[in-house]
């Protein structure tokens, strides 16, 4: 009976909006470390925020009379935690189809829009969110031009509402090493399969190029031409051709990565993030020449080659950012991109300094994205999206207290915390009633 | 045959087991003497500025400011953390092959017949600490094959001598999605249910105990009748009559409460006594009926939501069963994640408050313990086997990292000495070492399987 009343109480709990109070009361959290990222660490700070926004941080700061005060004492503030690579409310159930709305039809579908598909109310979205990874790039799988992948906060009752401002083209670089355990492709085959890849890949991009030229004339003069034909996957590209768009390219194997890098040269491309790099070691200083910023991951994952040290995943982001690559850090998980803080702190232990595996999942990743004005550090002016835990945040015991997002504070509260709540001391127990 | 050839037979075979003997004893053990660690020996909690002394793969004495033979190894472990050997229940490396998955019921194989000691995995595995893996039998059958515990000697390359020689037999059994996969919809044969999943095992269960009956009537008629006629010999039934006669432990994968109250049902029906559940996402949904049965439980720390079955999961499934008396370990079922169990183990601080040691349990002496072999290893204890990792931090830390692995009292992994390029073997056909892109699907083993009857074992090349 208590445990039919308790699953009564947690759905009515879920239905009320998790912060029961207005956001334009300003809230005051005291007390606290604050760990800015970008302005250092401040000891005994207060952070002011009203209508989702940070309006003061520092020390000596005067609080209002009616303001909301949360004493932290003991507590630090983060940040929140930004995921680089996560299919977030696109994959409910990994193995059910149903659930799936990642991969559409075909290879070339650069015009299909990850934020369409994203469910608000996906189950994993509450479990990463209680353990500080306040927002996410989610990200479309099928084919070489899958779509566009969409940065979203771990908030809200609509995909807008959760947007957090960048979208990407997404591209599965023509690959050759092998997919997986199962890949039981000959070398041959595989080289094969990638040069056709390519081919592929370049006559896309030369009809894009194309479809972008004529576009263009078209638009400066559209009295004198016609208007080009109706292609949506070459509108798509359109925006990447230009620069007004970034392209995220999938890349792992060195021998990929180096192709990678001379292709956008000889394409030109402005804006480009590369993904995975599960190689990047290898080939650091060539990509640090590119310049090109790298979402690096997952760190949690065996060496690509029998031959490697047994520990160069976990090397991969330090060994880069040594090089001087630009990095941020992924999961490449939805069901436990909750364990985002642990490739962090993996890549930390092995090599990668402290400080730079904070900056590789909040204010980097901003930067890449180009959110940086409202994400990925703790400044005035920027959203009130943190977290507060009583210690750092990589280890494993630690505990994350509260989380904000745009302002809104949380519940701490997911299926995993009901289930823990329900199930720790379940009643009835062994017996429907007592047997004495 | 004559007298004399018989007894050249008996001769020839008494040599034979007096070799096979030997070979076995001549497994490589070594002395050695750490000094000056902190040493978690998780059943006796933990002791400071302490040194372990290792002879002949046992360890001989744990105490402060030990004495040993001149000529013993000595490492300083000075600010460091010396933990019992990790142990992980549920694993699939070092084995060529996974699934038998042609029929429901294939108790009559045993990975132990595939085990490949070239397999880097192994290598991999010691790096984090991990000294024995239970190497399983895949999931497609409701009851797959005999699996085999093994001890992580890199570089030894006789199959037999990963062998942990004496541990109980274990097999393999499955419920839920994975069997009415393969062979419900897959194969249109038995069982395509949950219902089909429960009758295949009381069929079976039911044949083994006509088949015993049988031959403990045989064994009865032939004391007085020379000419009595025994029953056909079955592969399969011998291994299931030995289930019933407590010869050979359970362990089942199993994820759903339902479908686990069916199984220990079934097993009370059979006489059966022991079970530990692999997975067993929703156990944390009947903790009381499994502590009430004496059920124990290997989870994965916090995966879910990959299949339906795993939907309505919580990370604090461990911490749950433990306080609820189920003795509990955690396992990874994959050659990524066990080479950070100790880091598996933590999560359960974070998912559920448990201390140091019920964390540390978790990933040695309840495995131990779940396979039969808790009196040789599991703990820091003498008597016990020489099977160590040391950290340069706690192992609950995530920036803790293996320095050294030991095993029977020799290091097999040393983070310092050891070359960057561990294979065995180099196949000589393959111009290079072709780059593997591992995805969570295939590192993760168990989670796919069935659908896929070839293990294409690249570790193996």
């Amino acid at each position: 009976m208590m445990s039919l009343l308790y699953s009564l109480l947690t759905a009515a709990v879920l239905l009320i909006p998790p912060s029961s109070w207005k956001t334009d009361t300003v809230t005051a959290l005291t007390n606290a470390r604050i760990i800015t990222i970008t302005q250092g660490t401040i000891e005994n700070g207060t952070i002011l925020i009203q209508d989702g926004t940070i309006i003061q941080i520092g020390t000596g700061v005067d609080i209002p009379e009616d303001a909301r005060v949360i004493d932290l004492e003991g507590l630090s503030i983060y940040p929140g935690m930004i995921d680089s690579g996560t299919q977030m409310g696109l994959v409910e159930v990994g193995s059910l189809p149903e659930t799936r709305d990642a991969s559409e039809l075909g290879d070339l579908s650069p015009q299909m829009k990850a934020l369409t598909a994203v469910n608000p109310n996906g189950v994993a979205i509450p479990v990463t969110r209680v353990s500080g990874v306040t927002t996410v790039l989610t990200v479309p799988s099928g084919g070489m031009l899958p779509g566009q992948a969409a940065l979203i906060n771990l908030h809200g009752y609509t995909p807008q509402q959760m947007f957090a401002g960048f979208e990407g083209v997404v591209l599965r670089f023509p690959a050759t090493g092998r997919r997986g355990r199962f890949d039981s492709r000959s070398e041959e085959d595989i080289k094969k399969a990638a040069d056709e890849a390519m081919k592929k890949l370049n006559d896309t991009w030369n009809s894009a190029e194309l479809h972008q030229r004529i576009d263009s004339t078209y638009q400066a003069r559209p009295e004198d031409g016609r208007r080009p034909e109706y292609v949506p996957s070459m509108e798509a590209l359109r925006d990447v051709i230009r620069g007004d768009q970034t392209l995220i390219i999938h890349v792992n194997t060195s021998k990929d990565i180096l192709a990678a890098i001379e292709w956008v040269q000889t394409r030109g491309i402005e804006r480009v993030l590369f993904s995975g790099l599960a190689e990047g070691w290898r080939v650091a200083d060539k990509i640090a020449e590119a310049g090109i910023p790298c979402l690096v991951g997952p760190v949690l994952s065996v060496p690509t080659r029998q031959s490697d040290r047994f520990d160069k995943a976990y090397k991969n982001a330090g060994l880069m950012h040594a090089a001087g690559v630009k990095i941020a850090i992924r999961s490449d998980d939805t069901a436990n991109a909750r364990n985002l803080p642990y490739h962090a702190g993996f890549a930390a232990a092995y090599g990668l300094p402290l400080e730079e595996a904070l900056r590789a999942v909040t204010i980097n990743p901003a930067e890449f994205f180009g959110v940086d004005d409202r994400l990925g550090s703790l400044e005035v002016g920027k959203e009130a999206t943190f977290f507060v835990a009583d210690g750092d945040p990589f280890e494993t015991a630690t505990t994350i207290h509260h989380v904000f997002i745009a302002g809104y504070e949380m519940p701490m509260e997911s299926r995993h915390t009901q289930l823990y709540e329900e199930f720790l001391q379940r009643t009835p127990g062994l017996h429907m009633h007592n047997q004495d | 045959m004559t007298d004399r050839m018989r007894l050249k037979t008996v001769f020839f075979i008494a040599l034979l087991s007096v070799a096979i003997n030997s070979a076995a004893q001549e497994l490589p053990t070594g002395d050695l003497l750490i000094r000056n660690a902190t040493v978690l020996t998780v059943t006796n909690g933990t002791m400071e500025n302490t040194d372990v002394l290792i002879r002949d793969g046992i360890i001989a004495a744990v105490g402060e400011q030990l004495n040993a033979p001149q000529d013993t190894p000595v490492i300083d472990a000075t600010g460091m953390y010396v933990m019992p050997g990790i142990i992980d229940a549920h694993s699939h490396i070092g084995i060529s092959n996974v699934n038998e998955s042609s029929a429901p019921v294939t108790a009559q194989v045993s990975v132990g017949d595939v085990l490949n000691p070239y397999s880097i995995a192994i290598y991999r595995a010691l790096a984090g600490g991990v000294t024995a893996s239970h190497v399983m039998h895949g999931s497609a059958n409701v009851i797959g094959g005999q699996n085999e515990t093994i001890k992580h000697r890199w570089g030894l390359l006789d199959p037999d001598e990963l062998r942990m020689a004496g541990a109980p037999r274990t097999i393999k059994f499955a419920l839920g999605e994975n069997p009415t996969r393969v062979h419900g919809r897959g194969n249109n044969k038995r069982p395509a249910s949950r219902m089909g999943v429960e009758y295949v095992l009381r069929e079976t269960f039911a044949k083994a105990e006509r088949y015993r009956e049988a031959w403990a009537q045989y064994e009865e008629d032939v004391k007085t009748n020379p000419r009595a006629i025994p029953p056909a010999y079955n592969s399969q039934l011998e291994i299931m009559a030995d289930i019933l006669n407590g010869d050979i432990m359970i362990h089942c994968h199993s994820y759903r409460a339902d479908e686990i109250l069916m199984l220990l049902g079934v097993l009370e029906d059979f006489g059966i006594d022991q079970i530990t559940l692999q997975h067993v996402n929703e156990g944390f949904k009947i903790a009381p009926e499994l502590a009430e049965f004496g059920a124990t439980a290997s989870v994965f720390a916090d995966w879910w939501g990959y299949k339906f079955e795993v939907y309505y999961s919580t990370a604090y499934n461990a911490a749950i069963l433990t306080r609820n008396g189920v003795l509990t370990s955690i396992n990874s079922d994959s050659g990524e994640l066990n080479r950070h169990l100790y880091h598996e183990a933590a999560k359960s601080q974070k998912y559920g408050d448990l201390t140091d040691d019920e964390a540390l349990a978790l990933i040695t002496i309840n495995p131990a313990i779940q396979l039969g072999i808790g009196d040789r290893i599991g703990s820091i204890e003498v008597g016990k086997e020489g099977d160590l990792a040391i950290f340069d931090r706690h192992p609950l830390s995530i920036y803790a990292i293996n320095q050294k692995t030991v095993v029977d009292g020799i290091v097999y992994f040393d983070i310092e000495e050891d070359a960057d390029d561990m294979r065995l073997i180099v196949d000589p056909e393959s111009t290079v070492d072709t780059a593997v892109i591992h995805s969570h699907e295939d590192t993760h083993q168990c989670l796919y399987e069935g659908s896929l009857d070839l293990y294409d074992f690249l570790e193996s090349n």
